[in-house]
């Protein structure tokens, strides 16, 4: 087995702040951020692109950080979940999901709110549709979806201010 | 078991020129490596086999949509989001707008590209029988130089393209032929959202007086490569899409396709569902 180039110094902007890191180049972005970083708020589910849990923010671009290798995140912007609330005010999508019991157990939650806020600056008013295609890549075992789409449908109003 | 991260080496070219120098000089040692989407699922299953990347996700030569009056140009690496969100297409390729957006989810189609998608090779993504069904072109380029070739029959067997090991997928061209065309795409998959294809049809006519003056369909899923269904295709040349001819039709189907068991579906029902989807595509031409 060859030996791989060791670990590599990334430069990017993670909630606003510029950081560095060092990873192996395709150590995956969700690794990196819970355990170089340590913001664990971002979840690991399936690690293969398919239930959402791991969802951040790169470039302004919703992606799956299990499928981001630390090598592509050389120079990016990322948003993660502990970067959505402004200070101690949540955004108004958090807000929504408290108030309308959109989370339960809280491992999809982070995926979820990140799509949530993401829809909401791509489509202001969403329609239907819209909300659940936007959350659509997004898995949860506990709320049965009808709370969470509850909770961005309750957000819709709300998140101009936050914006 | 995820394949053990520190062995592997990702290299980012500073442009095409480099990456194709780096391929060129040790052929086979270094691999593309776009959106992820699929190698880093292998990643995880402990299968990704090759060692060495070339990330050439953000070189600028293999991005963009670029419309000429005859033709519309893809980047390899243009992904499903912008595909979606490209206006010619949604009005001139609706085929491939469908395919993209029956793609994965959101994220998948921010990092998903049509280049990876074409090199992935699985017989079973979403944007090839679109591709097929609009005659798509794809460039071929290497340090030695580039040459166009039909999308149709790049793939020549499981996984094997016409692609040695300098060379790299660069745009994908499609001619501003089949606007006035009736087209169909059906994708189906267990769920709705973010699930692989048991069967998938592409399906476009140009009709006159009633008849099919030119046809082209194509499937995902039923064979081991993308496949156009060339002999249906001549068969419904020429004919009303009348029940008979549509009988015959999913008959000759039957006899083009070789769909087989696996984890998604099984043989019998692919053909049936095949079938089904041709006769609803003939169907919507007869209205
Ligand atoms: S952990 Fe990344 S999509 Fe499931
Ligand atoms: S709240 Fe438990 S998985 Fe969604």
């Amino acid at each position: 087995m060859p030996e791989g180039s060791g670990k590599i110094q990334v430069r990017c902007t993670v909630n606003n702040k510029a950081v560095t890191f060092e990873a192996y180049p395709m150590a995956r972005l969700l690794d990196a951020l819970r355990e170089e970083l340590r913001l664990t708020g971002t979840k690991e589910g399936c690690g293969e692109g398919e239930c959402g849990a791991c969802t951040v923010e790169m470039d302004g671009a919703l992606v799956n950080s299990c499928l981001v290798p630390a090598a592509q995140v050389e120079a990016t912007k990322i948003l993660t979940i502990e970067g959505v609330a402004s200070g101690e005010r949540l955004h108004a999508v958090q807000q929504a999901f408290i108030t309308n019991g959109g989370a339960q157990c809280g491992i999809c939650t982070p995926g979820m709110i990140l799509a949530a806020v993401n829809l909401l600056r791509r489509f202001p008013e969403p329609t239907e549709v819209q909300i659940r295609e936007g959350l659509s890549g997004n898995l949860c075992r506990c709320t049965g979806y009808t709370k969470i789409f509850e909770s961005v449908v309750a957000a819709c109003g709300e998140s101009e201010r936050d914006a | 078991m995820r394949s053990h991260v520190p062995s592997y080496e990702i290299e980012t070219p500073k442009d095409l020129g480099a990456a194709l120098d780096r391929m060129a000089n040790e052929p086979g040692a270094w691999k593309p490596f776009a959106g992820g989407t699929d190698l880093m699922v292998l990643l995880e299953a402990g299968k990704l086999v090759e060692r060495r990347f070339l990330n050439i996700w953000k070189l600028p030569e293999l991005k963009g949509i670029e419309i000429t009056s005859s033709h519309v140009i893809l980047g390899a690496l243009t992904t499903y989001t912008e595909v979606r969100s490209s206006e010619v297409l949604a009005r001139e390729f609706p085929l491939l707008c469908r395919a993209a957006s029956e793609t994965g989810s959101v994220a998948t189609q921010n990092r998903g590209t049509l280049g990876g998608n074409i090199a992935n090779a699985s017989p079973a993504a979403d944007s090839p029988p679109a591709l097929l069904a609009y005659d798509a072109e794809v460039e071929i380029v290497s340090s030695r130089g580039n040459r166009w070739k039909a999308y149709s029959g790049f793939h020549v067997g499981y996984k094997a393209m016409d692609l040695v090991a300098d060379e790299l997928i660069n745009r994908i061209r499609l001619l501003r032929s089949k606007r006035d065309w009736k087209q169909h795409y059906r994708k189906v998959g267990t769920r709705r959202a973010q699930a692989v294809s048991k069967v998938c049809f592409a399906g476009a006519a140009r009709m006159q007086q009633g008849r099919i003056a030119d046809v082209r369909i194509a499937l995902g899923s039923i064979a081991p490569i993308v496949l156009r269904a060339t002999e249906t295709e001549k068969m419904l040349t020429g004919e009303k899409p009348s029940p008979a001819v549509r009988q015959a039709a999913q008959e000759m189907l039957a006899r083009e396709i070789t769909p087989i068991d696996d984890i998604r579906s099984t043989a019998r029902y692919r053909q049936r569902v095949a079938q089904n989807l041709l006769v609803e595509f003939l169907e919507m031409l007869a209205t």
